[in-house]
């Protein structure tokens, strides 16, 4: 942000970029704490490696869909911009899809219905209406990659543990030892299913206010 | 009638929508703590449901399919990119259409769902169950029992999850588990309840 200063860090966490970011990635990491972003996102975290597929798609989503929001908000009319909003969103996620089954066919499979879903993750929207109308492009890029990756961290966190702990891998590669299995340790095939995704949420939270709290 | 029955029970209890695709959670949490919006906003869902999914069909099988514009003079159009910008307008257009209705007969309910209501159209729940409709190559009366089913699923979940909470605030829950972790872990517990039924075979 200013690269005359003899402390670049000093002077970049002065700027207001830097106070969103942080805003966004700790103090109101989207999916424990605006609760409104968990639609569908835990659907894609079995495997680590759909869920990092999955936040790339939505980080692209709201980052751009944020610009263009924020680019056009003096020209949208107030009463139908809701409309205007979900057709652009809807378009942004209409490239992510068709790009992903292009070059990603086997992950665009797995993923399913819930690329396509990107378009009522309450985020996205969330961050046009609460962010965009009312700041210029560049900070609303900057607040959606911002979001993106808050939300990002919480999804693959949880696809860490559900794949470690229910499959015993971690981006498909076996990393529990053979010799644990010959020693009856078991896979936990809970995590696999749909009720682990809400647990370990639920733990993650616990943990979370925790940590807040002692702060 | 096999197959239908199939589709419905697993619609509501194994393949919930909620608790199986965890489709529709942001207005699963902000609204069950209240029986009485958890149960209208059930009975919307079910509304919308029985009503998007099928008209979805129709707009998908009709207009967007590949080959779907053969009655249009044009058998090599495929234009299922765009289901999920019309499947979108075709849900506000309903929801509309629902929120007046509400607003005409049942004043009480609209003033208790107040904000909730347009809320429905960015529901994943609905978008989703239009595209799981898709992806499973439902045939029309397939669709219709899906929506009904889903609906009903999902109108279950919100209502016994109001109903637990409204036990859990009698619960000495530790602090840091309190409001948002405990409910999650509640809903846990709920679908691995609604998994059970997974042992029922027709």
């Amino acid at each position: 942000m200013n690269g005359t200063t003899a402390r670049p860090w000093a002077a970049i966490r002065k700027t207001k970029s830097y106070k969103e970011i942080v805003k966004a990635l700790w103090l109101s990491n989207p999916i424990s704490k605006q609760i409104l972003g968990i639609c569908s996102a835990l659907a894609v975290t079995v495997q680590l490696k759909n869920a990092i597929v999955m936040s790339v798609a939505l980080t692209f989503v709201v980052a751009f869909s944020s610009m263009i929001i924020s680019a056009l908000r003096t020209i949208i009319p107030r009463n139908i911009r809701i409309i205007v909003e979900v057709a652009i969103i809807a378009t942004l996620v209409i490239i992510a899809d068709e790009t992903l089954k292009a070059f990603l066919y086997d992950v665009s499979k797995q993923l399913s219905v819930f690329v396509g879903l990107i378009i009522t993750n309450c985020i996205v929207l969330g961050r046009a209406e609460g962010y965009a109308l009312s700041n210029p492009p560049f900070r609303s890029f900057m607040d959606g990659i911002a979001n993106g990756i808050g939300y990002s961290s919480v999804l693959i966190g949880v696809a860490f543990i559900r794949e470690l702990l229910g499959a015993g891998k971690i981006f498909g590669y076996q990393v529990v030892p053979e010799a644990f299995y010959a020693a009856g340790y078991e896979d936990m095939g809970l995590m696999l299913l749909a009720p682990g995704a809400f647990i370990v949420i639920g733990l993650f939270v616990w943990l979370e206010h925790s940590l807040l709290k002692e702060k | 009638m096999e197959n239908l029955i199939s589709i419905a029970v697993n619609s509501v209890f194994v393949g919930n929508i909620l608790l199986a695709y965890f489709l529709g959670m942001c207005s699963f949490l902000a609204i069950s703590k209240n029986m009485t919006t958890a149960f209208g906003l059930g009975i919307a869902v079910i509304f919308v449901l029985t009503l998007t999914t099928p008209v979805n069909w129709a707009v998908y099988h009709f207009l967007l399919a590949p080959g779907a514009l053969a009655w249009a003079g044009l058998p090599s159009m495929n234009l299922s990119f765009l289901k999920l910008v019309l499947f979108i307008a075709t849900i506000a257009a309903l929801v509309q259409v629902v929120e007046m209705i509400i607003d005409r007969y049942s004043p009480a309910l609209y003033a208790a769902l107040g904000v909730f209501l347009p809320l429905i159209t960015v529901n994943c729940a609905i978008l989703g169950a239009s595209l799981f409709m898709v992806e499973r190559n439902y045939t029309f009366s397939e669709s219709v029992v899906y929506g009904i089913g889903s609906g009903v699923g999902w109108a279950l979940a919100i209502i016994s999850m109001a109903a637990i909470q409204s036990k859990l605030r009698y619960a000495d829950v530790p602090e840091g588990l309190q409001g948002f972790a405990i409910n999650m872990i509640t809903t846990g517990l709920m679908a691995i309840g609604f998994m059970l039924f997974a042992g029922i075979s027709l």
